[in-house]
């Protein structure tokens, strides 16, 4: 595989990120499929910040632990970051900052030359790099004009200094690949329940969902949304529940801790069978943990949050390209069925950048309930075979619209009476069957690596990146169910026949996954976990799965 | 629908004696009187929360919502911003927005949603068997302060005003025609309508001989100054001996919600083609 990994460090504050976004469109440019890993403390000025921008000929999730360019706004980056560096590595340093032989560009003398302010030092190193790498100067033009958010102009002039005063070092190859939609997996969640017919976003900020909750207020006139930002979780999920009432596809977005105040809201969802899609992006947990930094640790919580008994749909989509497919189908499903879903993402897939083949992203047509004939009177809980009951929304002429949190009966009227209370127990759980048997439908098991190899690696959400790479390298099976709930048990052991080793890959300490799968008969032989707030790569995966399969 | 019934046939459970039949009473003549005036009933939505108080919503054949404890304020201002159309009214208790929800409370007076708020304020929990609320007057035996409360409670009629609610009304439940038109009143009101009603508990705290000689109406003009809508409404602080206007203290006109924050949707095929856009935005 033909691939280049930049790394970009600087202080929190020095617009890392935005340096790394400039460079990843440079080498979509270049014909490079991107993975994009942004990492930073949960500060806002000082602390190490650092992107790193892979790039590869075929499509990855995923960095690595290496860099063959590095751009150090500091001299901490260089330390830091010694084990990704080989003597191949180019380093470009801003020279103002640390005096080392090499690639030193004077930074603070382009921005003075060109009366530029600081915060445009970054392009001076952009420009650096693209000479470095060999990259055409019309490129970075084309780069800056359609992606630098202000000042492109200004911004290219320093960019050109940068370039003018470094040499070609190592001139990078160029990719076959055309260049394609660059998309943080928020902005691919946002869109997908854009795509799914969202009309109203309930959030209160907490990394890693907050992105989305800026993007989908950014773009609320562009895509006609309604953006909500309550006084606290418990006012997002019950203004959620409200909106749904009222006839609007709505979903919220929080991560872990934001989550427990929405609980009682989830449960009132159940029993009162309103639709509404939760994007919880997971964190290191427990409790405020490490904001800016990943896990896996809420699949346990997510499956048996909110008091009671009643169906949910939760899907963990590992990319961008998936969260874009699944999050319409999350809304659809949270309509068709009236039910709390859930989109589980991570950190790393939240706030890292894809590459995004949208040709290859199926449509997905708008579902909902059947609404209300008219005929009769209106009951909003009427008992149907499916357990699904005709929608009408208050304003409708001649119905009487009743939602209710107590135990009710089919009009929406509060009871107790223990016939009334199972069957309607039962209708609910009715739809939960339903459900299930519409996933049949989808698939909610995707298979990659070897599929007759007789060791399979079973994973579930932005993990895949590293365990596809690495079950390609090592000729293994790859197993992942996207869809959790409904537990896919039966696509899985399909997915799996004939795979009499199973090892398990996480990144929580107790497994959660292989727990579940363990309830359906499926038993994983070995574990690889981690639980430190940092993704996989492929390289420290490698080495945890030949020590396994050895 | 028209000429409906306006009372359902779900069994009452309220106790013979209790405030709440007044405010059902007094709502029921809201609704008719709205429906006079040419307002189709079925653009009402009554939402509720948990206590004594929320039964209206099972009392009451019209469109509701019922909730959880304390939360009736955040479905009701999501239901009037999804829908301008639709007329909102919550009934809520002392114990569900002055303690469980009053964050709500405060929010809703901030944003000067355009909903009406009606407190059932029996200043004790009815459905939970009496316990003390934030209005209980110090000393209050109640199951949980058997000894009696050792706290002040606070005066709502000055929290609201100085959250920024436009209307801000006190009712008493054995001043039915009062009360109905204090709630007219804040459904007519464009903005965030709160109306403490002093409502009897008969079991838990049956104030009756308290409040009747003790209240009096406030004049129905001059209700548009703010500082002495605070000095009237400071006048009792539901714990020391004064006399308890009635009425409104505080009325005026602002901006609500929904019109800031107007949002103008958009046809779904039109989205696919905004998020094709987009997507060559990021290429
Ligand atoms: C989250 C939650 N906590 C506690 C309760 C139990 N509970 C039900 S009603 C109530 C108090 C009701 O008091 P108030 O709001 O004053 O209503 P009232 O019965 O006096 O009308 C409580 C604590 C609940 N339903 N939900
Ligand atoms: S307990 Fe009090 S508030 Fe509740 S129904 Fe009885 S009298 Fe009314
Ligand atoms: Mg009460």
């Amino acid at each position: 595989m033909d691939e280049i990994s930049v790394l970009i460090g600087g202080k929190a504050g020095d617009g890392i990120n935005n340096a790394g976004a400039m460079v990843a469109q440079l080498l979509n440019r270049m014909g490079y499929r991107i993975y994009l890993y942004f990492d930073y403390p949960s500060l806002i000025r000082g602390g190490h910040n650092f992107a790193i921008v892979r790039g590869s000929d075929q499509y990855i999730a995923g960095h690595r632990n290496r860099a063959d360019f590095v751009l150090a706004l500091n001299k901490e980056t260089i330390d830091r970051h010694r084990e990704k560096y080989s003597h191949e590595t180019v380093i470009i340093f801003n020279a103002d900052q640390m005096k080392l032989p090499g690639n030193g560009i004077s930074v603070k003398a382009i921005l003075s030359e060109e009366k530029a302010p600081e915060i445009m030092g970054n392009s001076a190193m952009i420009g650096a790099f693209a000479k470095a790498a060999g990259i055409e100067w019309s490129k970075v033009e084309e780069v800056f004009r359609v992606h630098m958010p202000k000042a492109p102009d200004l911004n290219l002039r320093v960019a050109r200094k940068g370039y003018d005063v470094q040499v070609q070092i190592r001139a990078i190859g160029r990719g076959d690949n055309r260049p394609v939609a660059l998309l943080t997996g928020n902005e691919a969640i946002g869109l997908g329940l854009v795509r799914g017919g969202l009309e109203t976003y309930l959030s209160y900020p907490m990394t890693p969902s907050s992105s989305l909750l800026h993007f989908l207020a950014e773009q609320e006139d562009r895509f006609g949304l309604m953006v909500v930002h309550p006084e606290n979780e418990i006012g997002v999920v019950i203004m959620a529940l409200g909106f749904t009432y009222a006839g609007k596809r709505v979903a919220v977005g929080t991560s872990g801790g934001g989550f427990c105040l929405m609980t009682e809201g989830l449960s009132f969802a159940g029993m009162a069978e309103l639709p509404v899609v939760f994007v919880v992006s997971q964190r290191t947990g427990p409790s405020t943990g490490l904001p800016t930094y990943t896990g896996q640790s809420e699949l346990d919580f997510v499956r048996s949050a909110g008091q009671g008994e009643f169906p949910r749909f939760i899907v963990a989509p590992s990319d961008a390209q998936e969260a874009l497919y699944w999050s319409a189908v999350a809304m659809n499903m949270a309509w068709k069925f009236q039910l709390p879903a859930f989109i589980l993402p991570d950190k790393t897939l939240s706030e890292g950048t894809y590459s995004v083949d949208t040709s290859a992203v199926p449509e997905v047509p708008c579902e909902t309930s059947p609404m209300w004939d008219g005929a009769g009177t209106y009951g909003r809980y009427t008992d149907t075979p499916s357990g699904v009951s005709p929608l009408a929304f208050p304003g409708r002429q001649g119905a009487v619209i009743k939602v209710d949190s107590y135990a009710h009966d089919e009009s929406g009227n509060t009871t107790e009476e223990a016939e009334i209370v199972e069957m309607m127990a039962g209708k609910r759980l009715r739809k939960g069957e339903m459900l299930a048997r519409e996933m049949e439908g989808y698939a909610t098991v995707v298979v990659s690596g070897d599929p007759e190899s007789g060791t399979a690696l079973l994973c579930w959400g932005s993990t895949k990146g590293a365990c596809d790479e690495v079950g390609a390298r090592l000729g293994l099976r790859v197993v992942r169910p996207v869809v959790l709930t409904p537990f896919p048990a039966d696509q899985l052991k399909r997915s799996l026949e004939g795979a009499d080793h199973l090892i398990v890959v996480e990144e929580n300490a107790t497994a959660q996954l292989a727990s579940l799968a363990l309830l359906h008969g499926i038993a994983a032989e070995k574990k690889i976990l981690r639980f430190d707030g940092r993704p996989f790569t492929q390289d420290d995966l490698l080495e945890k799965v030949q020590e396994a399969i050895a | 629908m028209t000429g409906r019934q306006l009372i359902t046939e779900t069994q009452n459970t309220w106790c013979p004696g209790c405030g709440n039949f007044s405010i059902q009473f007094a709502l029921k003549g809201v609704l008719e009187t709205m429906e006079k005036e040419g307002k189709s009933l079925d653009e009402v939505v009554l939402v509720t929360g948990i206590g004594c108080h929320g039964k209206m919503s099972d009392y009451l054949n019209i469109n509701t919502f019922s909730s959880l404890h304390g939360r009736a304020i955040p479905a009701a201002t999501a239901i009037k911003l999804a829908n301008p159309d639709l007329t909102v009214i919550c009934c809520s208790g002392d114990g569900d927005s002055y303690a469980e929800g009053l964050d709500h409370l405060i929010f809703a007076a901030k944003r000067n949603i355009d909903i009406t708020m009606i407190v059932h304020n029996n200043r004790v929990y009815g459905l939970t068997t009496g316990q003390y609320t934030p209005t209980s007057p110090l000393g209050f035996r109640g199951k949980s302060t058997p000894k009696g409360t050792i706290e002040y409670p606070f005066n709502p009629v000055e929290l609201m005003l100085a959250s920024g609610a436009t209307y801000v009304a006190r009712g008493y439940t054995k001043k039915m025609d009062q009360l109905k038109k204090l709630v007219l009143g804040g459904v007519g009101h464009k903005g965030f309508a709160f109306i403490d009603t002093l409502q009897i508990c008969a079991i838990f705290f049956p104030a009756t001989d308290y409040y009747t000689p003790r209240v009096y109406d406030l004049p129905e003009t001059e209700t548009g100054d703010f500082e002495s809508a605070c000095v009237k409404g400071r006048e009792w602080d539901y714990n020391s001996d004064a006399k308890i206007a009635l009425g409104v203290f505080y009325q005026e006109t602002l901006p609500t919600l929904g019109e800031r924050g107007a949002s103008s949707p958009i046809a779904q095929p039109a989205r696919e083609e905004a998020v094709r856009d987009f997507l060559a935005s990021r290429t």
